[in-house]
């Protein structure tokens, strides 16, 4: 038991020097991806993404046409009207305008543009005026400064960073609606393979909808300027088994899984700062300001998927969260690396 | 008519000091001085605002890049798009318009030549205000940093509980500075289109440049007045107590962006539609050919002002607004294809049929009709409001602006320099430095802008300091980066052009393009209050009507 911490604290210290000197090594594997990039908008994995993805290939084409056309034009003019080599020194024929070309070149663009116009609003009114079913998911989306917080007030389970959603089956759809809430400044949520993004701003409830057709992690980020780490503000959706996803829920209901194997632990976490922005459920930590650590170890993650959640990464985390987010809004608590490294002995009780 | 070009130049100024000279230049409310005074001042910020590009792009150049810490790149790209945008384009358009417009309507000054020079000085503090904050912004905390709120400064990041020190202040003052004189100039512009034209002249036989720059000016008083407001209103915000943008205490976030893109995208317009101007200018005079279509040209500009004022929410298709509103929004975006699609192809009909010289300017202004015509595609793109919640705030959004910017506004505005600094310096540049500009400029612009558009659609937002590897990202901020360093060969070959053939170029003469408009008629540079005696127009091009008397323009318009 004794050395035990000794060698947390030692691969504490590997795990920050190897965040300090090879950036690269906090990054870990994501699972295999679709074509070129997992958060390509163009691999389409739920209704919204796949209406949007129907509609940009058609701007596509119709965009392409035009180039081919004017570009054409343009070639052919830039070749063709080139100044002679040898010139007789006249003025080439002055020409004042045509009414009947300009008429050509007005009424053909209109009639390209509202067929685009229609095209856009028939995706606009499918996506936004969708219904929402009975059966839907609903979950509260929370944009802080830099993470994410869930709520999904009618299963009575909160948790931050990684979503949980269950899979939708296109025959008997289980969307999951969102709404989109925002504790501070502007953010934006992008997962481009469910959907387009939708805001989070403050004093202005959004809402927008997806409906994953297979099970799988999404990637995804925030989209809108929030601040100093708006950069690592990552999102994760998890898109579940319907049986994986009850039983997420059921165990993300219960309170806290408390036991001594880490009271020291327990016991500075409960006397630091940390519980006026942690919450615990069934302990006097009770903070809303960070995200909630009832089940923090059924989390890959940590800080908003910018490292994965292992006891180094903890430690490190508690000790110095600039090392993975400068300027984020968790301080240092001035922790030792002994006490830092209890503590997270005592978090990576909380599954 | 009458164009007597008058070859009187000011007695040899050797023998006076430098000082008097200086002095002559900060208190001079000459037009010409004055324009060229905004164009030294927006090449200098050009200077620093490439700098700060360069940062942000070395820092991106690999995932996890520790180049500069994620406040610096936050300020850096602040600064950049508030420089770019007001510190460069803005002026270095007025510097043309100042220059221009008076010379080409055969006036000899502006209409208010103080408010002139008083409007150049307010945008000079303006921008100087901005940089001061480098020093000044926190005061007495210690040392002082730049505004990092990004340069359409969203509320409520601009609020005091999370932008504290000044930073945010500086920002705003200088935007409230320099749109005094922004404002300013454009009433002068107005004034002097509408009331200073030369015997003959009337609306319809203006050049274009001249009518471009009247729809240009319009717009500035639309666009900066409701960016002024805004200002005041968060200046109130911030230290009287008022709560328009505190979104903690009821204000609203929403309206910041109302306010800001009904200035900022009526502002696209105010920055393109002299780039318009220039195009409309350079081509006919290098196709050998009348402008094709010149009502026509006139008809669409004005459409593009009027149309342009309705389209702002397209940059807010993501702020979750009512299904209605973004289909009213896309269906005003995509409009505007119209009268810019028309514009399109009366330059290409104004070539047809003529004896292209690719000289620089003209190369310029052929490559700006390729590339503004896919920013006007990828432009359709972003106004289609679904395709928009992928691609907005991406990296797409990024390159499709400058590609507007860059690709369409500085491509022809070097265009415009190549072929008025004849005109304001009295000497040629050299013209094979000038190619070499635009090839190295050219190979650069598309390196960085083309292979921007990927990450945009590989799921890549903008104003991230740093990424995640293992999303398709890596290869294609490399390349983009490279670019770079084409394009800073090219503006230094530029600078470098400018400077030699201004010491050293052969002397231009009058009219060394062979060229139409009233400012060619004298001598170059133009003496103090531009021509002897006022010139008598009867059509567009009056030096048209003077090389052919046989065959003038005015028995055709
Ligand atoms: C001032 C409020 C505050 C205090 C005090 C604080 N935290 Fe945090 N904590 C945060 C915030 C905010 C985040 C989210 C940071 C981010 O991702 O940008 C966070 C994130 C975390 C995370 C990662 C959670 C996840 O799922 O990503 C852990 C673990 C954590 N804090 C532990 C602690 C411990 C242990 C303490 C006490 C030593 C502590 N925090 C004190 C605000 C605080
Ligand atoms: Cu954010
Ligand atoms: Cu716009």
């Amino acid at each position: 038991m004794s050395n035990r911490p000794k060698g947390i604290v030692m691969r504490a210290l590997k795990s920050m020097l190897a965040v300090l000197w090879f950036p690269a090594a906090s990054a870990f594997a994501e699972p295999e991806h679709p074509f070129l990039s997992p958060t390509n908008i163009f691999a389409p994995a739920s209704t919204p993404a796949y209406s949007i993805f129907d509609l940009s290939l058609f701007v596509l084409e119709v965009t392409a046409a035009i180039f081919l056309v004017v570009f054409s034009l343009l070639a052919y003019v830039v070749v063709k009207f080139r100044k002679k080599a040898v010139s007789d020194g006249r003025e080439p024929a002055q020409v004042y305008g045509s009414t009947q070309l300009e008429l050509a070149w007005t009424v053909i663009p209109i009639l390209i543009v509202v067929t685009l116009f229609l095209a856009a609003a028939r995706v606009i009114a499918s996506i936004q005026n969708a219904a929402r079913p009975s059966n839907a998911i609903e979950v509260t989306v929370i944009g802080h400064q830099f993470w994410w917080e869930y709520r999904y007030p009618s299963l009575k389970v909160v948790t931050a960073n990684e979503l949980h959603v269950p899979v939708s089956d296109p025959a008997h759809p289980t969307p999951t609606f969102l709404t989109l809430l925002s504790a501070d400044t502007d953010h934006s949520f992008w997962v481009p393979r469910l959907a387009g993004k939708t805001d989070l701003i403050p004093n202005h409830p959004n809402s927008m909808w997806i409906d994953p057709h297979e099970t799988g992690l999404y990637l995804g980020q925030c989209a809108q300027y929030c601040g100093t780490q708006h950069a690592k503000m990552l999102l994760r959706v998890y898109v579940d088994s319907r049986d994986d996803f009850d039983r997420w829920i059921q165990e993300q209901r219960q309170p806290a899984h408390l036991s001594d194997v880490a009271s020291q632990g327990r016991h500075i976490f409960e006397i630091t700062a940390c519980i006026n922005c942690h919450a615990v459920a069934g302990t006097v930590a009770n903070g809303r300001f960070g995200p909630d650590l009832t089940h923090l170890m059924s989390r890959q993650t940590i800080a908003s998927g910018v490292a994965k959640n292992t006891i180094g990464n903890l430690i490190a985390w508690i000790y110095k969260p600039d090392v993975f987010k400068p300027g984020c809004e968790m301080p240092s608590m001035g922790l030792s690396v002994q006490q830092s490294a209890a503590v997270a002995a005592y978090l990576v009780t909380l599954r | 008519m009458s164009t007597e070009s008058i070859a009187w130049r000011a007695p040899q100024a050797a023998a006076r000091p430098l000082v008097d000279k200086l002095h002559e230049w900060v208190t001079t409310v000459d037009h010409k001085r004055l324009g060229i005074l905004y164009i030294t001042y927006a090449l200098f910020f050009l200077i620093i605002g490439g700098i700060e590009a360069t940062v942000l792009r070395i820092q991106l150049i690999r995932p996890h890049n520790h180049f500069v810490p994620p406040q610096v790149f936050n300020r850096m790209f602040t600064m950049h798009g508030t420089t770019m945008i007001f510190f460069v384009a803005m002026p270095v358009l007025f510097g043309f318009a100042n220059y221009l417009v008076p010379l080409m309507i055969g006036a000899r000054d502006m209409a208010f030549p103080r408010l002139n020079a008083f409007s150049f000085w307010m945008t000079a503090f303006g921008g100087l205000l901005l940089y001061f904050s480098l020093l000044g912004a926190n005061g007495l905390y210690g040392a002082g940093n730049a505004p990092d709120v990004g340069w359409f400064a969203y509320a409520p990041l601009t609020s005091l509980a999370f932008s504290p020190g000044h930073s945010t202040d500086y920002w705003t003052l200088s935007l409230l500075v320099s749109g005094f004189g922004s404002i300013g100039t454009a009433i002068n512009i107005i004034a002097t289109i509408l009331c200073m034209r030369c015997p003959g002249m009337t609306l319809e036989k203006m050049p274009l440049l001249a009518w471009l720059n009247l729809v240009m000016a319009g717009l500035v008083i639309l666009a900066v007045s409701p960016l002024t407001a805004a200002q005041i209103m968060l200046l109130i915000d911030r230290y009287l107590g008022g709560h328009f943008f505190d979104t903690q205490a009821g204000g609203s976030a929403v309206m910041w962006m109302h306010f800001f893109w009904v200035f900022g995208h009526p502002e696209v317009y105010v920055l393109v539609i002299p780039a318009f101007a220039f195009a409309s200018e350079i081509i006919p005079v290098f196709s050998r050919k009348a402008i094709f279509g010149y009502p026509v040209m006139v008809a669409a500009t004005i459409c593009i002002g009027f149309i342009g004022m309705s389209v702002w929410a397209h940059h807010m298709f993501t702020v979750g607004m009512s299904s209605s509103a973004n289909t009213f929004f896309v269906l005003s975006t995509m409009a505007i294809a119209v009268p810019t699609g028309i514009k399109i192809f009366n330059w290409l009909a104004t070539m047809w049929g003529g004896q292209i010289d690719f000289k620089t300017p003209m190369l310029f202004c052929v490559a700006f009709l390729f590339q503004f015509l896919i920013a006007g595609l990828t432009g359709i793109m972003l106004g289609s409001a679904p395709f928009d919640w992928q691609l907005g705030n991406s990296y797409f959004v990024v390159a499709h602006f400058h590609y507007v910017i860059v690709g369409g506004i500085l491509f022809t505005l070097f265009g415009a320099f190549y072929y008025w600094f004849p005109k304001m310096s009295g000497r040629m540049y050299n013209e094979k430095l000038g190619r070499l500009h635009f090839w190295l400029f050219i190979i650069g612009f598309h390196l960085t802008f083309d292979f921007m558009h990927i990450p945009g659609i590989l799921g890549m937002p903008r104003r991230i300091y740093t990424y995640e590897p293992g999303r398709g990202w890596d290869v294609w901020n490399l390349i983009v980066t490279i670019g770079v360093v084409f394009q800073a060969a090219g503006v230094l070959v530029f600078i470098g052009n400018l400077l030699w053939s201004y010491f050293r170029g052969e002397l231009a003469g009058s009219d060394p393009w062979d060229a139409w408009t009233l400012e060619w008629s004298t001598s170059s540079p133009p003496p103090a209050y531009n021509f002897g005696s006022i010139p008598t127009v009867r059509s567009r091009r009056p030096l048209w009507d003077l090389k052919h008397p046989d065959d003038p323009d005015w028995k055709y318009e």
